[in-house]
């Protein structure tokens, strides 16, 4: 935890953080709405006597009262998926239409993946990328099971993605739900912050900016591109947004997550970065018991 | 080489051809055989896929894609897996008969809970069925309609799981 105090001077009520942070996360999960809808759902929960408790913004997540959500017959039958609540924000916040094509540039194992399919009612192209090979199974079985057919998977780097395999065409919209230090998942993984190092932060920022600036490139005019992150670091999130803001044609919106949050900060250790990152959300564990989450929303060339 | 007939490659995506008659390489399943097979052997309706291409990416793999992209396409998936050919008798996926099979109006075999469990459990069991032997999905009541968990392979009085390994679970 001592990595953590670095961001004492962001965080209001930094003892509570804190304390958020050492506690375990409840077990959520994210209704499929491809397999099922959120009624049908439930009734299958409350069939198996599992209690469940929807998320105050968002009908289709929910917290489940079994550390083993997988071993229930919605499950089974691809209803349901295991995703934390702050897992199911950047798809929310990148809303995409039925039809439209959507690029998740940093796909697996695919959460946010099949989240997007459900919100296109699995229609449209959706181009699913992970550099690791290793890791496109994960996301290709997750798919499977949700019965996901709009995806189709690539194994690129994301930094010079090629449009070429689908003819070329600009992406309406783009996810990138970058690589990151991970800070924000201690409550899930309580080793998350063992290989923390400063060089690391500025390694993985690097990566980041690459990614989020072929993210613009690759979007048509008026398109819609979403940053997010599980980490607290000001160098993975506010600073990623300052580069990309100079380096490419794009301007950050309202992100629109009806959900308590903190706004991006605009200084940090000396620098200081644009004022419209303050539009992006920084969600901290002790606001609505969840993970560390941090968004953006750009809109490209406006 | 040139002048051979194409063939089919392992590592990309080629569209079927819409008819047996537009069959290019030997072997590969046309669209309107295989939804031919869905109607005649589970009595899905060949309009279920209408929004849908088929295609085949390794020998007899026929995956279905919402929508349309060229053809071919050389990337790591499109779409989900959807069945089997180039074997004696075609198989389709757990997974398209989860997404598709509430659908089927023919050789649906209705399972109690207990005989579900087992089934997702990846065990085989003695059943009596009077109807077809051979795929069958499987199927059990849940929250209120049938909801397809699989497919069952029935033969000499037997279900058999084909529940893939990865897909099994013991409740």
């Amino acid at each position: 935890m001592d990595t953590l105090e670095r961001y004492r001077p962001l965080v209001d009520d930094f003892d509570a953080f804190l304390d958020a942070c050492r506690r375990p996360l409840p077990s959520a999960v994210r209704v499929n709405t491809i397999k099922a809808s959120v009624e049908r759902a439930t009734a299958a929960l409350d069939a198996e006597g599992v209690g469940w408790e929807r998320a105050a913004w968002n009908d289709r997540v929910m917290t489940v009262d079994t550390d083993r959500p997988g071993n229930t017959w919605p499950y089974y039958h691809g209803w349901l998926h295991g995703q934390e609540e702050v897992s199911a924000l950047p798809a929310s916040a990148l809303d995409p239409d039925p039809g439209e094509r959507v690029w998740d540039a940093c796909a697996a194992p695919g959460s946010k993946t099949t989240h997007l399919a459900a919100l296109m009612d699995d229609r449209g192209l959706l181009v699913a990328n992970d550099s690791n090979l290793g890791r496109l199974s994960a996301l290709r079985s997750n798919a499977e099971r949700l019965g996901v057919t709009n995806v189709a998977v690539t194994n690129q780097d994301a930094r010079n993605f090629s449009l070429k395999p689908f003819g070329g065409e600009e992406f309406d919209r783009a996810l990138v739900d970058a690589p990151c230090s991970c800070e924000g998942t201690i409550r899930k993984n309580p080793d998350a912050l063992d290989g923390w190092s400063l060089d690391h932060v500025r390694g993985v920022a690097g990566v980041q900016k690459g990614i989020l600036r072929r993210a613009v490139q690759a979007t048509r005019e008026g398109g819609t591109v979403v940053y997010s992150t599980c980490t607290f670091a000001p160098e993975e999130n506010e600073a990623v947004l300052d580069h990309v803001l100079r380096e490419a044609d794009c301007r950050i919106v309202d992100h629109g997550l009806p959900v308590d949050c903190a706004p991006g900060v605009t200084e940090w250790e000396g620098e200081s970065y644009d004022p419209s990152v303050r539009k992006a959300a920084r969600i901290y564990p002790h606001f609505q018991d969840t993970g560390g989450f941090f968004v953006a929303k750009l809109e490209v060339g406006a | 080489m040139s002048g051979d007939a194409p063939t089919n490659v392992g590592q990309r995506f080629d569209r079927l051809s819409a008819t047996p008659d537009d069959r290019e390489v030997e072997g590969r399943a046309s669209r309107r055989e295989i939804l031919d097979w869905w109607d005649e052997r589970f009595g899905v309706p060949p309009e279920t896929f209408d929004d849908h291409t088929l295609w085949e990416k390794g020998a007899g793999k026929i995956w279905i894609f919402a929508g349309d992209t060229p053809s071919p396409v050389e990337i790591e998936g499109l779409g989900m897996t959807f069945m089997r050919t180039r074997q004696e008798h075609w198989k389709p996926t757990t997974e398209a008969v989860q997404r598709f099979g509430d659908r089927a109006e023919r050789n649906v075999i209705s399972l109690s809970r207990e005989a579900a469990e087992r089934f997702v459990a990846g065990e085989d069991q003695a059943l009596d069925w009077d109807g077809d032997w051979g795929y069958l999905i499987a199927a059990h009541e849940l929250a209120g309609a049938d909801a397809p968990l699989g497919v069952g392979l029935y033969v000499h009085g037997e279900l058999r799981s084909r529940v893939p390994k990865g897909r099994r679970r013991e409740f």
